[in-house]
C-alpha cells in the first residue's frame, strides 16, 4: 500500500563515493552514483557475499559443561541453511557473552539452593569478519543433574544485515521472549517431575538405610557404634539434607511466579489433561503390555509408574555421564510448541528489512481504519489471533499490550530483579578485556535526560566502544524488559524510530574493525539519538523543529525518548487516520460543521489524553524524514481543519507531493536495505504464509491489471462497473484466458463481508439472480451448444444488473462511465512497469477511496436531518453537495463512493442474516456497446 | 415478433433498486400471505409455510406439517375482542388436511383432518369469527375448529373460490355455476349455525376462474373464456335478473367471441381485482381496466407480458403492478389522457380482441380506435426481472417493498434503495451512539 519494493533494489547508500562517477554528461537530477561496492565484481547486492550463508536462520546453541558451546539445533532445520558457515564457532562467541546472572546456588545467608527466575538477557552481536549478525537471547534451563542445576542455551537469530537486527530488535526481542518462555514453562515443567521422582528415590532410599540401620543396631548388641553404623547414620543424614533441599527446590520451582503468564500475551496451553490422558494411555500400556518402557513414556511418566530406585550416597559428577538433550529437558508438548513458534518467527522474518518495515508499517496503518479494510485489503493478514498463534504478528498484539498497559507497567518491575540485569552489565567488562576506547567520544558519553528508572540504568562507562582486538561486537542489549513494554504500550504506530537507524548505522560506520569483539552499545533503550548523529545527518531532520527545540531547553526536550517518539507519531497518526469520528460528533453538537472544524485539533487532545500521558506536541517535533511526511499529513490535517487534507480537490496532488517525499525518504534511508545482502528473491518472500494473496499472486494480479489496461480502452467502464458493485462477467471460450482477466480484475472488486470474496474464476451453467447476489466478477464460459443459447439467454435477461466483457469478440456492455477516479487507477499511459507496484498503486488509489467512503458513511448529517424541521430533501441536497464539493467526485465517481459506503455499513450494522445473503443494489441505467 | 411493450433500462420512476432473494422452498412457491404490517407467509408445493419478515428479508419460521402441496392459505387475524394480538394463518393441502398455526410461535394449534377431498379455498369471515374451507363441500367452522356446519356434497365440482359477501352471504364458484349460500343461525341451537344454498347463477359459459368482491353492493366474476360478469351483491333473491341483465352486451359479445378466438388461454380471465371505481383484469397476457361507473372498459394492455399474467394489484397511488409467467413482474400507471373520449363504446375490450384474432389489420385499427376512445391508459413505469421463472404471486408491503413469489423456488424482495440506505445510516448511527463512537 505504501511501499514501492521495486525502488529497493536500485536505492543507495547516501554517502556513496560521489568521485567514483565523474561523467559530467547527466544533468544533476538523472545521475544516479554507482554503487560503491560494484567494483568488488559481483552485483550491488553482493556487500556481504563474504558471508557464507544466504539466509537468515536461528540457531540455538548450549554452553554444556562437558564439552563447551556447541549448536543445538538450527530452524529452518537444513544442513543448506548455514552453508558452509561454521556453526561451532558461531556457538563459542554468542555463548561468550552472556550476561544472563544465572546464579544458582548458595546464597550467603541461605541453607539451600536457590533457584533464581532470571531474565533472558538480550544482546545483539556482529561478526564483521564472518558477516553475520546475530539477536540472541540466552536463557538458562534447569536440570537436576546439571551443575548448579542449570544448563545455559541461547537462541540466535542470525542474519548476514546488521541493520535487520537493530530495526527488528524489538520485535525480535518479544516473539523469541514468547518462545523462550515457553521452552521454560515446559522445562520447569520437566525439572518438577525430576525432582519429585528424585525425591521418590529420595524417600526410598532413606527407608531401605533406615531398615539397614535398624538391621545393624538390632546385631550390634554391643552398646557401641561401629564405623559401619557411622557411615550408615551419615549417610542417612545426608539423605535427609538432600531430601530437605529437594523438597525445597521443588517448591521453588512450583511457586514460580505464573502471574507474569497470566498478564503476557502469551497464555501458554497448559496441556494438564492433555498429558494424564496420554500418560494413563502410556502407563497402562507400560505395566501392561510394555513394561521396559521406553525412554519417551519415561519422559513423560508419573509418580505412581514410577518405581523408586536406590540412590547411592555420593552422586559422583563425572564427565561420562549423559547429559540430557533440549528435548528431554522439556516437557514435549511445550518443546513442540516451542519449535512451532521459532519456525513461525524464521518466517516472520524473512526477507529484507526494508520489506519487513513497509510490512510493518502498513499494518500498523491498517490497524487503525479497522472499519474499511474489509473491502480491499487482506484481512486474513490482520486477523491473526494472538491467542492461536504463538508466533503471530506482534502486531496483531497491539490492542491487548494497549489495553494491559497498566498493569505491564507494574509486572515486570515485579519479576525482573534489577540486580540480574546489573549483573548482565556489570558482565561485559569482565568478559571483555577492559580496554575502553574513547570513552569520551560525544555520543557515548552524552548526558541524556532520561526518566528516573532509565538512569538508574544508565552507566556511560558500560556504553563505551569497547574494542579489543577480540572478535565480538556486541552492538546492543535490551536493557530490560520493562522499557520495552512500556514504550510498547505506548506507541499505536511500532515503527522503529528513525532516529535508531541512524544511530545504528553511523555506529556501524565507526566500527569498522577487521577483527573485533566490539560493543557497539548497550543502551537501556535502543533510540538514544546522539547529538552529533543528529546534525550529520541533516537531510533526515527537520531543521526547523530542530531549532525550534534548541530554543527550549538544553537537554530534556529534544532527546526524545522513544516513548515520545512514538507518542507523537501515534498523534499524528491518529489525526490522520481519524477525523471522521471527530467530524461526527463535532457535527452532531453544531449544525454548521463545517464551521467548527478549528476546534478539532483541541478535540484531540482532548481525546488522547486517556492514553497518553505526555500532552501531544507539535509535530515538527518528529525530527526525521519518515516522519516529516506524516507530519505533511497532519498539518494538513490542522491547518486546514478537518476534512481538508481529505476533501482538498487538489488532494491529488498533495498526495502525489508526500509521494514523493515518501520516495526521497526510500532513497535516504533505505540504504540498508541496498546496503545488506539482499538476494533479489528474498525481497519478495512472504512473511505470512496465512496470506490471502501471496505476494505472488498479488504480483500476477498486478502484471495482468496492466496488462488489460493497455490491452483494452474501455478498461474504465469495466473497472467501474466493479468498483460500483455491478456484477462483470467475463465471458469467453478459453478457460485460461478468462481466468487470467478475472485474476487481473480481482485486484478492483471490493469484498461485500469479510473473508467472502466474491469472485468466481469459471462458471460453466446458466447464471441467476443469485449469482450476481453472491458474485461480483465472474468468469463464465462461452459455449456453443444449445446449453450456451440457454446462457445467453440469462445474460440478455438479467443484463441491467450485469456487466459484460465478451474476451472472443473483445467487447463490453456495460454503463457508461465520465468519472476521474477510475482514469487515475488505471491510465493505460502509466509509467509502472512492474506488477507489484501497479497492485501498490492500485491499493493506495483504493485506500483513498475507502477513505473518502467512510466519511461519506459516517458523516452523521449527511444522512439524517440536523434538526426535526429539516426536511429529506435539503438532507439530499447536502449529501449531494459534499460529495460533489468535499469530496470531489464528478459523474458516476458519485456511485462507486456510495456503493462502497453502502458496503461500510452494512458490515458494521452487521445484519446476521443478510451477512451471508447479501443485498442485490442495482440502477436502472443503460448499458453501451464498447469496442475496440 | 411480440408486441410486448418494452421499457429500456432506464427506470426512473422504478423505486426499486435493492433485491433480496428468500430462499427456503424447494418447489414452487405458489401462495403468499400478509400477516400483519411486515410478516409474510410463503407456501407452495414443498409443502412447507414459511414465516418471514418482510423488512428484513429474515426468516422467522419453517412450518412443518403437510405432506402435499399447499392449495390455499389465509391469515385469521384476532378477533377485536381479544386483547393480546394472537394471528393465526389457515392453510389447506392436497393431503386433505388443513392446519392452523400461531405465527407468533411458530407452533402448529391443530389440524384437522377430516375431509373427503382437498380444501381448495378458504376463506374467513371476520364479523362471525368464524372460517370457511371449500372444497367438494363448503364447511363453517369456528375458531376452535369446531365444525359448525357444512353444506351436502357437491357433486358436479368442487368449490374453485369463495368470497364473502354482505348479510352473511358468500358466493362460491363452482365450475361453471356461482352458488349462493348463507350463514343463518341455527334453529336447533343457539351457538350452532346453518348453511343454506340461496341461488345458483348459470350464466357463465365456463369454469369461473375468479372472484372479487368490489364493494358491499357489487360483486366481479371472470371465467376461463373471458366472461366477466358484473353482479349486484346484495338482493341475491329478487334481482337476479338485474343482475345479469344490466350487462346483457358485456355478456353476450362474450359469448359470440368465444367461437372467433382459438386459443381460450388467451382469454381466460386469471384474476381480477378492484378499487372503488374500476375492476382490473388479468386476461390472457393482458391487463384491462373497467370502469364500474361508467360501465365500459377505460383502459387496457392487450399484450402486457410475454405469457400469461398470473396476478394483478391495484396500489394507492394508480398503479398497478401485474406478475407473469414469464418470470417478470411489470408496474403501470394508469394515466389520464388529455383528449376527449369519443363517444363510450360500450362494447367492450373483448370485441376488437376478437377481431385482432381474426385479422391482424383489423386489430391494428382495432387497438387505435381503442387508444381513441378510452381516456386513461396503462403506462409501464418499471418492470422488476429476477426470477427465472413464472412469478406466481407477489405482495405490496407499502413502503417495505414487494414480495413475489414464483416457480423457481424463489422469493425475492424488492426493496427501495433509496430508503433502505437511509434505514441503514439511521441504524449506523444508533449503534454508533450505543457503543458510544459518537
Amino acid at each position: 500500500m505504501i511501499s514501492a519494493p521495486d525502488v529497493v533494489a536500485f536505492t543507495k547508500e547516501e554517502e556513496s563515493e560521489e568521485e567514483a562517477y565523474n561523467e559530467p554528461a547527466l544533468p544533476e537530477e538523472y545521475s544516479v552514483p554507482l554503487f560503491p561496492f560494484a567494483n568488488h565484481g559481483a552485483n550491488p547486492w553482493s556487500k556481504f557475499s563474504g558471508s557464507k550463508f544466504t539466509k537468515d536462520f536461528i540457531l540455538i546453541s548450549e554452553f554444556s559443561e562437558q564439552v563447551g558451546p556447541q549448536p543445538l539445533l538450527t530452524i529452518p532445520d537444513d544442513a543448506k541453511v548455514s552453508g558452509t558457515f561454521d556453526l561451532n564457532y558461531f556457538s563459542l562467541r554468542i555463548m561468550s557473552v552472556d550476561y544472563q546472572a544465572s546464579f544458582v546456588g548458595h546464597p550467603p545467608g541461605c541453607a539451600y539452593p536457590k533457584l533464581n527466575f532470571v531474565e533472558d538477557s538480550k544482546v545483539v552481536l556482529g561478526d564483521s569478519k564472518e558477516g553475520a549478525f546475530a539477536y540472541v537471547q540466552h536463557l538458562t534451563l534447569y536440570d537436576l543433574e546439571a551443575r548448579g542445576f542449570v544448563r545455559p542455551f541461547c537462541m540466535a537469530y542470525i542474519s548476514t544485515d546488521e541493520h535487520k537486527i537493530m530495526q527488528q530488535f524489538q520485535e525480535l526481542s518479544t516473539e523469541f521472549s514468547k518462545a523462550s518462555e515457553c521452552l521454560k514453562t515446559g522445562n520447569r515443567k520437566a525439572f518438577a517431575n525430576e525432582l519429585e521422582k528424585k525425591l521418590k528415590d529420595l524417600d526410598y532410599t532413606r527407608t531401605v538405610l533406615h531398615n539397614e540401620t535398624e538391621i545393624q543396631k538390632k546385631a550390634n548388641d554391643k552398646g557401641f557404634y561401629t564405623t559401619q553404623a557411622i557411615e550408615k547414620a551419615n549417610e542417612l543424614a545426608s539423605v535427609e539434607k538432600s531430601i530437605i533441599e529437594h523438597q525445597d527446590l521443588l517448591k521453588q520451582i512450583r511457586s514460580y511466579p505464573y502471574r507474569k503468564l497470566k498478564d503476557s500475551d502469551f497464555h501458554p496451553y497448559e496441556p494438564e489433561c492433555v498429558v494424564d490422558q496420554a500418560n494413563t494411555i502410556f502407563d497402562q500400556d507400560s505395566t501392561t503390555s510394555n513394561p521396559a518402557e521406553p525412554s519417551e513414556m519415561h519422559h513423560h511418566a508419573r509418580m505412581p509408574s514410577y518405581t523408586p530406585k536406590l540412590i547411592k550416597a555420593k552422586s559422583a559428577k563425572c564427565f561420562d555421564k549423559k547429559l540430557k538433550t533440549l528435548e528431554e529437558l522439556c516437557d514435549i508438548y511445550f518443546f513442540t510448541q516451542t519449535l512451532d513458534q521459532l519456525n513461525q518467527i524464521e518466517k516472520m522474518f524473512r526477507g529484507d528489512v526494508c520489506y519487513l518495515l513497509t510490512n510493518q508499517i502498513s499494518k500498523a496503518l491498517l490497524k487503525q481504519q479497522t472499519i474499511t479494510n474489509f473491502l480491499f485489503e487482506d484481512v486474513c493478514v490482520l486477523d491473526e489471533k494472538p491467542e492461536k498463534q504463538y508466533g503471530g504478528c506482534q502486531l496483531s498484539n497491539q490492542d491487548t499490550v494497549n489495553t494491559k498497559c497498566l498493569e505491564q507497567f507494574l509486572i515486570p518491575k515485579v519479576l525482573i530483579s534489577m540486580g540480574s540485569y546489573k549483573s548482565s552489565v556489570e558482565s561485559v567488562p569482565i568478559k571483555m578485556e577492559q580496554e575502553i576506547e574513547d570513552s569520551q567520544e560525544p555520543e557515548v558519553t552524552e548526558p541524556i535526560a532520561f526518566d528516573q528508572e532509565n538512569l538508574e540504568y544508565l552507566d556511560a562507562d558500560i556504553k563505551g566502544s569497547i574494542s579489543s582486538g577480540e572478535s565480538i561486537e556486541v552492538l546492543g542489549t535490551e536493557k530490560s524488559a520493562a522499557v520495552l513494554t512500556n514504550s510498547e504500550s505506548q506507541a499505536s504506530l511500532p515503527i522503529q524510530p528513525s532516529p535508531q537507524m541512524i544511530r545504528s548505522k553511523a555506529a556501524g560506520r565507526r566500527t569498522i574493525s577487521e577483527d573485533s569483539i566490539e560493543v557497539l552499545s548497550l543502551c537501556p533503550s535502543e533510540s538514544l539519538i546522539p547529538e552529533d548523529f543528529k546534525a550529520s545527518y541533516p537531510s533526515a531532520i527537520n531543521e526547523e523543529s530542530y531549532a525550534d527545540d534548541e530554543g527550549r531547553g538544553p537537554y530534556l526536550s529534544p532527546r526524545l525518548n522513544p516513548a515520545n517518539v512514538k507518542e507523537m507519531e501515534g498523534n499524528s497518526e491518529e489525526e490522520k487516520l481519524l477525523p471522521v469520528d471527530s467530524a461526527c460528533c463535532i457535527g452532531k453538537e453544531n449544525p454548521n460543521f463545517v464551521e467548527s472544524l478549528p476546534d478539532l485539533p483541541q478535540k484531540h487532545c482532548d481525546d488522547d489524553d486517556g492514553v497518553v500521558s505526555i500532552p501531544p506536541q507539535p509535530y515538527r517535533q518528529v525530527d526525521q524524514g519518515f516522519h516529516v511526511n506524516f507530519s505533511d499529513c497532519s498539518s494538513h490535517d490542522v491547518s486546514g481543519g478537518l476534512l481538508s487534507y481529505e476533501l482538498d480537490p487538489h488532494y491529488l496532488s498533495s498526495r502525489e507531493a508526500s509521494k514523493i517525499s515518501l520516495d526521497e525518504y526510500s532513497d535516504s534511508t533505505s540504504y540498508m536495505s541496498s546496503a545488506a545482502s539482499t538476494c533479489s528473491d528474498r525481497t519478495s518472500s512472504p512473511a505470512h504464509p496465512l496470506s490471502h494473496f501471496s505476494e505472488r499472486h498479488r504480483k500476477k494480479a498486478g502484471q495482468n491489471a496492466l496488462k488489460f489496461i493497455r490491452q483494452y480502452p474501455f478498461a474504465h467502464p469495466a473497472i467501474y462497473s466493479l468498483l460500483s458493485g455491478r456484477t462483470l462477467i467475463v465471458l469467453g471460450e478459453d478457460e485460461a484466458m478468462v481466468k487470467k482477466l478475472v485474476t487481473a480484475l480481482s485486484i478492483f472488486v471490493p469484498n461485500c463481508g469479510l473473508f467472502a470474496m466474491p469472485v468466481n474464476h469459471w462458471i460453466t451453467s446458466p447464471l441467476n439472480i443469485m449469482d450476481f447476489q453472491k458474485w461480483k466478477l465472474i468468469g463464465l464460459q462461452r459455449m456453443v451448444s444449445p446449453a450456451g443459447v440457454n446462457m445467453l439467454h440469462s445474460l440478455s435477461r438479467y443484463s441491467r444488473y450485469i456487466s459484460i466483457l465478451d474476451v472472443d469478440s473483445k467487447t463490453l456492455r456495460c454503463p457508461l462511465y465520465k468519472g476521474t477516479l477510475v482514469p487515475r487507477l488505471a491510465d493505460h499511459r502509466t509509467q509502472i512497469k512492474r506488477g507489484s507496484t501497479y497492485y501498490m498503486h492500485v491499493q493506495n488509489i483504493l485506500t483513498q477511496l475507502c477513505s473518502k467512503a467512510f466519511l461519506y458513511a459516517f458523516c452523521h448529517h449527511l444522512h439524517l436531518p440536523i434538526n426535526e424541521t429539516e426536511t429529506e430533501d435539503s438532507v439530499v441536497s447536502r449529501r449531494r453537495n459534499f460529495l460533489k464539493f468535499h469530496l470531489g467526485l464528478v459523474n458516476e465517481d458519485v456511485k462507486v463512493v456510495q456503493y462502497l459506503a453502502e458496503l461500510l455499513k452494512l458490515q458494521y450494522i452487521q445484519e446476521p442474516i443478510r451477512g451471508s445473503n447479501p443485498v442485490l443494489r442495482f440502477d436502472y441505467v443503460p448499458s453501451f456497446l464498447y469496442k475496440i | 415478433k411480440s408486441s410486448v411493450q418494452s421499457l429500456g433500462e432506464e427506470q426512473i420512476q422504478n423505486p426499486y433498486t435493492e433485491l433480496l432473494v428468500l430462499k427456503g422452498h424447494h418447489d414452487i412457491v405458489r401462495f403468499l400471505v400478509k400477516i400483519d404490517d411486515y410478516r409474510f407467509a410463503s407456501a407452495g408445493d414443498d409443502g412447507i409455510v414459511f414465516l418471514w419478515n418482510a423488512q428484513t428479508g429474515e426468516k422467522l419460521f419453517e412450518l412443518h406439517g403437510h405432506t402435499h402441496k399447499i392449495t390455499a392459505i389465509t391469515a385469521f387475524p384476532s378477533s377485536d375482542a381479544c386483547k393480546e394480538k394472537n394471528y393465526l394463518i389457515l392453510t389447506a393441502s392436497a393431503d386433505r388436511t388443513v392446519i392452523v398455526w400461531e405465527c407468533n410461535s411458530g407452533k402448529q394449534v391443530q389440524k384437522v383432518s377430516c375431509f373427503h377431498s382437498t380444501v381448495k379455498c378458504l376463506t374467513v369471515l371476520q364479523r362471525l369469527d368464524v372460517w370457511l374451507s371449500g372444497g367438494s363441500d363448503l364447511c363453517v367452522w369456528n375458531r376452535k375448529l369446531d365444525l359448525l356446519c357444512k353444506t351436502s356434497h357437491l357433486t358436479d365440482a368442487d368449490i374453485s373460490a369463495l368470497v364473502e359477501l354482505p348479510k352473511n352471504c358468500v358466493a362460491a364458484a363452482v365450475g361453471k355455476e356461482l352458488i349462493i349460500f348463507r350463514l343463518v343461525v341455527s334453529t336447533e341451537g343457539s351457538e350452532g349455525w346453518d348453511v343454506l344454498e340461496l341461488k345458483r347463477l348459470v350464466d357463465h359459459q365456463d369454469n369461473i376462474l375468479s372472484l372479487v368482491s368490489v364493494n358491499d353492493l357489487t360483486l366481479v366474476t371472470g371465467s376461463h373464456v373471458g366472461e366477466l360478469i358484473v353482479w349486484d351483491a346484495l338482493d341475491w333473491t329478487n334481482q337476479v335478473c338485474e343482475c345479469t341483465s344490466w350487462d346483457p352486451a358485456l355478456h353476450i359479445v362474450t359469448q359470440q367471441e368465444i367461437k372467433l378466438s382459438q386459443n381460450q388461454r388467451e382469454v381466460s380471465i386469471q384474476h381480477l381485482t378492484s378499487d372503488e371505481e374500476c375492476v382490473f383484469a388479468a386476461v390472457g397476457k393482458g391487463i384491462y381496466v373497467y370502469n364500474l361507473q361508467m360501465k365500459r372498459l377505460i383502459a387496457c394492455q392487450r399484450t402486457a407480458h410475454d405469457s400469461t399474467v398470473l396476478h394483478i394489484a391495484k396500489l394507492p397511488s394508480r398503479q398497478l403492478i401485474s406478475c407473469s409467467e414469464d418470470g417478470s413482474v411489470r408496474i403501470w400507471e394508469l394515466r389520464e389522457k388529455q383528449q376527449l373520449p369519443a363517444e363510450p363504446v360500450p362494447t367492450g375490450f373483448l370485441t376488437m380482441w376478437g377481431f385482432g384474432r381474426a385479422n391482424k389489420q383489423a386489430s391494428q385499427t382495432a387497438k387505435k380506435m381503442q387508444e381513441s376512445t378510452s381516456s386513461y391508459s396503462l403506462e409501464l413505469i418499471g418492470d422488476l426481472i429476477g426470477h427465472s421463472s413464472a412469478v406466481q404471486m407477489f405482495l405490496y408491503f407499502d413502503e417495505l417493498g414487494l414480495v413475489t413469489c414464483s416457480a423457481d423456488h424463489l422469493i425475492i424482495l424488492w426493496k427501495d434503495g433509496e430508503r433502505e440506505s437511509r434505514l441503514r445510516s439511521l441504524a449506523l448511527f444508533q449503534k454508533l451512539e450505543q457503543n458510544n463512537d459518537l
